[in-house]
């Protein structure tokens, strides 16, 4: 017990365009629970991604037991005895739970050809039981709850006799009394010697688990503390490495009284309950809450992604009917979505492709011949003023990094001269540097008088870069604070607690 | 921490492949071009009737029908779908023609109406795709089979003669100043507007968009039911005209004619580096796909070689092709 199970050392990792890992070192002991801190674009992932075998670092070593190892492939990794649960689970939805803990590695019939379904669901039983877990190994994973088909994750992990579990998130999506049962198990797996890595932000709720804590910033070791003895205040510091006053610029700009938004008593069936807010000219109006509040159904509603049952809708002081996306977006609004790579960019073409997309109507002639010269230009001048980096404006928006992809989407709704933006998690996935570059944007857009709407999991930025700040639970507001007085503990308050 | 993020800004760039000057992604790039030469350059070796120009102009005939279905469903497969009623669309415009023949309409007419026909067949694929939301490769496979059986129950299974129309023939006999075919020409036309609209205009840069990202693209504002309504009618309306073509060159309507007709049409988009993934096609890329397969056969034909030998030809062209486009993606 207690002996130390991996050791890694100076590992380096590149990506194109980022330093994802810079000479990080990290060791985990059997039966410790090792939280994972930092920001967003910390590096932790990707660390943790070199210890399962996903990526091959750059540089640095891995000892594992003692011994020097190579993690080529997540195979040779689990080989050992390593095992990862993704926040983006693995799972089959439309096989069985026994299907699933044992999917690379089933049980065959004496011919090798056929499957031993019935040894199968025997030895998920096993594991089932070894959680106190009761669910069915014939059930499908796909009717199964978010914390049962993460149960079904750490059974798979049992299965391959992990050693080294590593756990990314794990509570993002999981309600309090289940996360308590998330606690139990790796308790108990805690005490049969397993080192367990836990990645949260949930600096409160690694209190009550974590033995001690390994810090990184910017692709960087920062230490590693026990986690009893270290206040959340110094893990913050260690994490931000500046006080919240440094990252986030100053408010240029206060808002006006014109209301240019105003949502009244928006519903949809089961998602949204009587939705009231409004946002001034030059507010940056944010939207706390945990995953699943409903903030993002919110933004869709309003920009007319998603249908709504009742509700109001004034923009500009008169009343509209958003019919479409494109309805939404002629009237001034634009969605600046969470996932960039899948939703917010057509990767595969160009910087000026995309910034222009939302446009080309108006930089086009009555035969719809677009006029390219005139794009071009509008291009580089937005290129030039956001400082997105890249080569030239024919580079594929793909090869750019998170930060530059995000401003190009900032350039797509600037040249269609959108009033209202809604910044969905603006800096997720982004390195620290650039997120200040959107900081600063954001902010600099409410001087020239456009009005934001940020949805943000991350309570500092929340705190740092709004006016006001909307908490969201369940598909209602049930709070609003006026950020200078609000505090990660009173949001986190409304954003948990019934009522 | 200044120092950090100037560093990642100096990695960023110098990683980024700068464009067009990598000579392999050049060479990659006009890889189909480049395989169409040697592909003439061998057959001038190998056999002495194919480097002339009445041979060359004979290619140029016989792959324009092809050509302008395949610059049709080059749109459909950049937005990432696919139109296999193509072969059964073809035939259902030659049958429409006859049957406006049959009841006496002019011939102006009488062509329109195969067009026409055409463009209705891509219109229904267009409206099963986006408001019956059914997967293009459903869609169109049902009407592949359904068009087919439709063209068989108007025709009572016989073709469909122009006895009352000696005209109908120069539609694709005929040629300008007794040199060029008249289908070659269609067959430039068609693909200098298709090429122009893709490049040059907004309709063409929305095909781009939905094929890179369909989510991007709606939340970007574009209509994407419309873009794909646009290009599924379109190629509608080229098979339509491709119809009235073979229907003039075999000078009736065959209600059986033009099987895997789509499937020749898809092979030369691949061939020429359109993307079946979607967001990436060119419509000068097709002409050289259908080119390469049009030039193949003929070699292959004058040098002797069997039909039965020529499939198995173009089947591993296909393959090479798109072998090439993978170690293509591989080399980014």
């Amino acid at each position: 017990m207690n002996t130390t199970l991996v050791k890694m050392e100076n590992i380096t990792k590149k990506f194109p365009g980022v330093l994802a890992l810079d000479n990080v070192s990290f060791n985990l002991r059997s039966g410790e629970v090792h939280a994972l801190l930092g920001e967003n674009g910390a590096g932790k992932s990707t660390l943790m991604k070199v210890l399962s075998g996903v990526h091959v670092p750059n540089n640095g070593r891995i000892i594992f037991e003692g011994k020097e190892v190579v993690f080529d492939t997540p195979i040779s990794a689990q080989e050992k005895g390593i095992a990862i649960i993704h926040q983006e689970f693995n799972l089959f939805p439309e096989l069985s739970v026994a299907d699933n803990i044992f999917i690379g590695r089933e049980f065959r019939a004496g011919n090798k050809w056929v499957l031993d379904e019935h040894a199968q669901v025997e030895g998920a039983k096993k594991i089932l039981d070894r959680l106190n877990l009761d669910i069915n190994p014939n059930t499908l994973v796909e009717t199964l709850s978010v914390a049962q088909q993460q149960m079904v994750e750490i059974a798979k992990a049992l299965s391959i006799n992990a050693k080294v579990l590593i756990m990314d998130e794990p509570t993002a999506a999981l309600t309090e009394s289940e996360i308590e049962s998330l606690f139990d198990v790796t308790n108990m797996l805690k005490s049969q010697g397993v080192g367990i890595v836990y990645i949260s932000h949930r600096l409160e709720e690694l209190a009550k688990i974590a033995d001690r804590a390994t810090v990184m910033r910017d692709g960087c070791f920062i230490g590693t503390v026990d986690y009893a003895s270290s206040s959340i205040d110094e893990l913050i510091t260690m994490m931000v490495g500046r006080d919240l006053g440094d990252i986030f610029p100053k408010r240029a700009n206060k808002p006006s009284d014109e209301i240019v938004l105003e949502v009244k008593n928006l519903n949809r069936k089961g998602v949204l309950k009587d939705i009231n807010f409004s946002l001034h000219r030059g507010e940056i109006l944010g939207f706390a809450g945990l995953m699943g509040a409903g903030r993002t159904e919110v933004a869709r509603a309003i920009f007319g992604a998603d249908s709504i049952d009742s509700g109001q809708v004034i923009l500009f002081g008169q009343e509209v009917k958003i019919k479409n996306v494109h309805d939404a977006i002629n009237r001034g609004i634009g969605y600046l979505t969470e996932d960039r790579k899948k939703e917010g960019l057509a990767l595969g073409l160009s910087v000026n492709v995309n910034t222009m997309l939302s446009s080309y109507d108006e930089y086009s002639n009555k035969f719809g011949v677009i006029d390219e010269q005139k794009c071009i230009n509008i291009s580089q001048e937005l290129k030039e003023k956001l400082r997105i980096k890249t080569p030239d404006l024919d580079q594929l928006a793909g090869n750019l990094s998170g930060g530059n992809q995000q401003k190009i989407i900032i350039a797509k709704w600037l040249c269609k001269d959108t009033e209202i933006l809604i910044f969905d998690e603006p800096t997720r996935g982004i390195d620290v540097g650039a997120k200040l570059e959107i900081y600063e944007l954001i902010n600099q857009l409410t001087v020239q008088g456009k009005s934001i709407i940020v949805i943000s999991s991350e309570l500092p930025e929340v705190l740092g870069l709004c006016d006001r700040i909307l908490v969201m639970r369940n598909g209602k507001i049930t709070g609003e604070l006026e950020a200078e007085r609000a505090t990660q503990e009173n949001i986190m308050k409304y954003a948990t607690l019934e009522g | 921490m200044t120092t950090n993020t100037k560093n990642i800004s100096e990695v960023e760039i110098s990683t980024l492949p700068k464009g067009k000057i990598l000579n392999k992604e050049l060479l990659m790039k006009f890889a189909p071009l480049i395989s169409l030469v040697l592909l003439m350059i061998f057959f001038s070796f190998g056999t002495p009737y194919f480097l002339n120009t009445s041979n060359l102009l004979t290619v140029a005939l016989q792959t324009s029908v092809i050509g302008i279905m395949a610059i049709g469903v080059t749109y459909v497969i950049i937005t990432s779908g696919i139109d296999l009623s193509l072969g059964s669309v073809m035939a259902f415009s030659g049958v429409a023609v006859g049957l406006a023949a049959s009841i006496g309409l002019p011939l102006w007419m009488c062509v329109i109406t195969g067009a026409l026909a055409g463009l209705l067949c891509g219109c229904l694929s267009g409206f099963l795709v986006t408001r019956g939301a059914i997967p293009p490769f459903i869609a169109t496979l049902g009407l592949m089979m359904s068009v087919r059986g439709i063209n068989l129950v108007l025709t009572d299974g016989r073709a469909l003669y122009f006895q009352d129309y000696p005209t109908l023939r120069f539609i694709s006999q005929g040629s300008l100043f007794d040199f060029i075919p008249y289908p070659v020409i269609y067959l430039t036309v068609i693909a200098l507007i298709s090429a122009y609209v893709l490049k040059r205009t907004v309709i063409g840069r929305y095909i781009y968009a939905v094929g890179s990202s369909e989510e991007a693209a709606h939340l970007s504002g574009i209509k994407v039911d419309k873009v794909k309504m646009f290009v599924y009618s379109f190629c509608g309306l080229l098979t339509g005209i491709a119809g009235v073509i073979l229907t003039s060159r075999l000078n009736s309507g065959q209600p059986t004619v033009g099987v895997g007709y789509e499937l020749e049409a898809i092979a030369a988009v691949i061939i020429g580096g359109t993307s079946l993934m979607g967001g990436i096609g060119t419509i000068g890329g097709t002409i050289i796909g259908a080119f390469i397969m049009g030039i193949l056969k003929n070699g292959l034909n004058l040098m002797g070689v069997s039909q039965f030998w020529q499939m198995v030809a173009m089947g591993i062209v296909v393959i090479a092709a798109v072998y090439l486009d993978t170690l293509r993606k591989k080399m980014k």
